[in-house]
C-alpha cells in the first residue's frame, strides 16, 4: 500500500525508494538489516584495485577515440561501483550477457581491456570467445540481450546446473518491449537470473522520468519477483546484493531485479555532448557520491590504505593503460575478405561466390591483407 | 512409404528429431496441450513432456530471444509463431541477434535453431494470417530460409533444418497442410538447400517455393493441353537460392516465370529474375516474368484468389513470355 501511495503523489523514478548502502559517501560503514559484507582488507583493497584500473583504462580509451585510434567509446565513469561489484559477485560458471558499456565486468570476467576495445576500434563486433570467458558480446541493440539471457538461464536450468546468469540493461532499456517479455519468460519459467538493471539517471539525453513514473526496481512486482535498489556507487553494497540474488537464482527461487542506482558522470558515447541536456550542479553533486573516492576514504579510515599503497596502485593502473595504448593502437584487422568467413557455419554459396568475386577485384594479397 | 498430410509428416519429423537428440526442445504458442493450432505438434507434449515441448507465453520477440540463449548454450530450440503476419515482433531478435551471432562471435557461437512459421494464404483467413514475409528474412545475411512443398520434404527438410548449424527459418506452406503425399522415410530426397525439378520440359520454365508449387503444377497440366511443355521447379530452399538447378532449365527452355504469394515488387521473383538474366542472358527468349501478389496489403480474403497467383495468372504470363 505504502508503494502505490509514492506512486500516487507523482512520484517519479528517482523517488524516496529505499536503497540498500553498506559504505556511505563519507567512507563510513553502514548498516542494513537484509544485507551484510564483511570485506577482508585484501578484498576490499582489490576491488579499490579494480576500479582504479577500470577507470583509468576508461580514461585512456576516451583519448584514444580522441586521437582517431577508436571509432567511438562508451564511457563507464561513475559506474565503476555498480560493476566491479556485480563482476565480482559472479562465479566462474555463471554466464554474463553485456550491454555495450559494462567494461568493468567484462575486467572481471577476464576480458582484457585490449579486448574491450576491439568493437570499438572496429577490428571486429566482438572481442572475445563467449564460452572461454563465459561472457557474451557485447550488444547494442537494447534489451535484446536481456531476452537472449533468459533463454540461456532457461537452458542451465534445463540442465540442471547450479549456475547463475546475469542480464544487463539500464534505465533507458526498461522501456523496451525485449525487457518485458524477458521479465515475463523469467517470471514463469523461474529462470536462474538476476536483472541488473543500472539506472545512470540519463538514457543519452532522456532522464529516468522520461522512461518511469516509479522507482524502476518496483517493476518487478507486477512480474512477480523482487526488486532491488542499491547504492550503485557503493561497491560494498553491489556485492552484498549482487550475490544474494545469485544465490537466490541458484538454488531454484527465480530471477532477481537488482536497480543499480548510480550516474553516468561522462558523455553516452564520445559522440554525445551532455552539456546539451543536463546541468553542472548535477554533475557536482553526485562527484559528491563518487565510488572510488568512497572506498579509498573507508580504506584508508580502516588502515588499509596509504599514501603509498595508493600511489602503486595508480602506477600500476597508468602501467596498464600505457601498454593498453600500445595494443589498441597496433590492433589491425579485419581482412577485407575476412568478411565472409563466419556469416554461416556451414559452407553458403552465394557467400562463396561473393568472396570470389571480391578476391578476384582486389587481388589475393589485397583481399587477405589486415586493414 | 506412408502415406501422410504435410501438417502430419512434419509432426513425424519433429518427433524423430526429438528421438535422435535430447537437444531438441520445442517452443511456441499453442504447441504443447493443444498440438498447435493446425496440430503440427500434436502429440508431442505427452510423449516428450512439458520440458521439452514447451507452451510459452505470449511474445513472439520472447521466443526466439530466448530460443538464441538455448542455442547459445548448446540446445537446438525449434520455435514456432503461429502464424506469419505475428512474425513481426521478433523481427528485431531475427535480424539483430538470430542473423548475427554467429559473425559477432567469430564463429564462436553456433546457433543451431529452426523457426518454424505456417505462412502463405488461401484459407480463407483474417488479416495478419495469409502473409508471405520470406523475402524480409532472404534479404538477411546469417539466416537461412526454407520452404518444403510436399508432406515427404516437410518430414525430411525439417529433420534437416534442426540438424543444420545455422539458423534455419522454416516456412510452412498452410494452405498445403492437410494434403497427402507419399512419404519415404528410408532417405531423404536430396539435401536441404537442393532444388528440385517437379516436372521435365522443353517450352518454360515455372519456377515456385512452398504453396506455389502445386499451383505451377496445375497451370503446367493445363499448358500441356495447349502444346506448351513446361517445366517446373520446387526451390525448397528460398535462402540460399540453388541458381544452378534452375539455370540448367532456362538454358534448355528459354523462357522464366518466377510465381510466389508474397507481392513481386522487391520480392523473391525480383532476385531469381535478375540473378538467371545475369547468367543466361544469351540463352533466354523473352525477359523473365513474375507472378504473384500485387502491391497491396493482402486483401480480405473474399477476394484473395484474385490476389493470389492462380492458373489463370500463370498462363497469362506464358502467352506474354511468348510473345517476344
Amino acid at each position: 500500500m505504502v508503494r502505490s501511495a509514492r506512486a500516487t503523489r507523482g512520484a517519479t523514478a528517482a523517488a524516496d525508494e529505499d536503497m540498500v548502502q553498506l559504505l556511505a559517501p563519507s567512507g563510513e560503514r553502514v548498516t542494513h538489516p537484509e544485507y551484510d559484507l564483511e570485506p577482508s582488507d585484501d578484498e576490499a583493497r582489490g576491488l579499490y584495485r579494480d576500479m582504479v584500473i577500470i577507470r583509468r583504462c576508461d580514461v585512456e580509451m576516451t583519448a584514444l577515440q580522441r586521437q582517431g585510434q577508436l571509432a567511438l567509446w562508451a564511457p563507464l565513469r561513475g559506474q565503476e561501483a555498480a560493476q566491479i561489484g556485480a563482476g565480482r559477485a559472479l562465479a566462474p560458471d555463471d554466464f554474463c550477457f553485456p550491454g555495450y558499456r559494462e567494461h568493468g565486468i567484462a575486467w572481471c570476467r577476464g576480458i582484457t581491456p585490449e579486448q574491450s576495445a576491439r568493437s570499438f576500434r572496429q577490428v571486429t563486433n566482438g572481442g572475445w570467445d563467449p564460452y572461454e570467458h563465459n561472457y557474451a558480446e557485447p550488444s547494442i541493440v537494447i534489451g535484446n540481450n536481456v531476452v537472449n539471457a533468459v533463454g540461456y538461464a532457461m537452458g542451465v536450468q534445463h540442465d540442471g546446473a547450479e549456475s547463475a546468469v546475469m542480464a544487463c540493461t539500464g534505465d533507458g532499456g526498461m522501456s523496451e518491449g525485449d525487457v518485458a517479455e524477458a521479465f515475463v519468460w523469467a517470471a514463469v519459467f523461474q529462470a536462474p537470473i538476476v536483472f541488473l538493471l543500472q539506472n545512470n539517471q540519463w538514457a543519452i539525453s532522456e532522464p529516468t522520468e522520461r522512461q518511469s513514473r516509479i522507482p524502476l526496481c518496483r517493476r518487478a512486482d507486477g512480474f512477480g519477483f523482487p526488486g532491488v535498489r542499491v547504492d550503485g556507487n557503493d561497491v560494498f553494497a553491489m556485492l552484498a546484493v549482487t550475490r544474494a540474488a545469485l544465490a537466490r537464482a541458484r538454488e531454484g527461487s527465480g530471477p532477481t531485479l537488482l536497480e543499480a542506482f548510480t550516474y553516468r558522470m561522462g558523455a553516452h558515447t564520445t559522440s554525445d555532448d551532455p552539456t546539451r541536456y543536463r546541468v553542472d550542479t548535477e554533475v557536482e553533486d553526485w562527484l559528491q557520491r563518487d565510488p572510488v573516492e568512497r572506498l579509498h576514504r573507508y580504506l584508508v579510515a580502516a588502515g588499509a590504505a596509504d599514501e603509498a599503497w595508493t600511489a602503486e596502485i595508480d602506477a600500476e593502473a597508468d602501467g596498464i593503460a600505457s601498454r593498453l595504448r600500445d595494443a589498441v593502437v597496433a590492433l589491425r584487422g579485419p581482412s577485407p575478405a575476412s568478411i565472409f568467413d563466419h556469416v554461416y557455419a556451414e559452407p553458403h554459396p552465394l557467400v562463396d561466390e561473393e568472396r570470389a568475386q571480391m578476391v578476384a577485384l582486389l587481388g589475393a594479397e589485397d583481399a587477405g591483407s589486415l586493414k | 512409404m506412408t502415406e501422410l498430410t504435410l501438417a502430419k509428416a512434419i509432426n513425424e519429423g519433429l518427433r524423430k528429431a526429438m528421438e535422435d537428440n535430447p537437444k531438441v526442445l520445442l517452443m511456441g504458442e499453442d504447441i504443447g496441450r493443444l498440438g498447435g493450432v493446425f496440430r503440427v505438434t500434436d502429440g508431442l507434449q505427452k510423449d516428450f513432456g512439458e520440458q521439452r515441448v514447451i507452451d510459452s507465453p505470449l511474445g513472439e520477440s520472447g521466443i526466439v530471444g530466448t530460443s538464441v540463449g538455448l542455442a547459445i548454450r548448446g540446445y537446438r530450440p525449434v520455435s514456432e509463431i503461429q502464424f506469419d503476419g505475428f512474425v513481426y515482433p521478433a523481427f528485431d531478435q531475427l535480424v539483430s541477434q538470430v542473423a548475427k551471432q554467429h559473425a559477432r562471435s567469430e564463429g564462436a557461437i553456433t546457433l543451431s535453431l529452426v523457426v518454424r512459421i505456417p505462412y502463405g494464404g488461401g484459407i480463407g483467413a483474417v488479416e495478419h494470417h495469409s502473409e508471405s514475409p520470406e523475402a524480409y528474412f532472404a534479404h538477411t545475411a546469417g539466416l537461412r530460409v526454407v520452404s518444403p512443398s510436399t508432406p515427404n520434404d516437410g518430414f525430411w527438410m525439417v529433420r534437416q533444418a534442426i540438424e543444420c548449424d545455422d539458423p534455419v527459418l522454416f516456412l510452412e506452406p498452410k494452405c498445403r497442410y492437410w494434403e497427402k503425399g507419399e512419404v519415404d522415410e528410408a532417405a531423404p530426397p536430396s539435401g536441404l538447400f537442393e532444388a528440385a525439378v517437379r516436372r521435365v520440359g522443353t517450352d518454360a520454365t515455372l519456377v515456385a517455393y512452398g504453396p506455389s508449387v502445386k499451383t505451377c503444377l496445375k497451370a503446367a497440366e493445363v499448358a500441356q493441353g495447349e502444346g506448351r511443355s513446361l517445366e517446373v521447379i520446387d526451390l525448397r530452399s528460398i535462402s540460399p537460392l540453388d541458381a544452378d538447378t534452375v539455370a540448367r532449365s532456362v538454358e534448355k527452355t528459354g523462357r522464366l516465370l518466377i510465381a510466389h504469394e508474397a507481392p513481386v515488387f522487391g520480392g523473391m521473383g525480383a532476385e531469381i529474375a535478375a540473378r538467371l538474366t545475369e547468367r543466361c542472358f544469351y540463352s533466354l527468349s523473352a525477359p523473365p516474368l513474375r507472378v504473384g501478389g500485387y502491391h497491396t496489403p493482402y486483401p480480405p480474403s473474399r477476394v484473395e484468389e484474385d490476389y493470389l497467383p492462380n492458373i489463370d495468372r500463370l498462363l497469362d504470363a506464358l502467352d506474354r513470355a511468348f510473345e517476344f
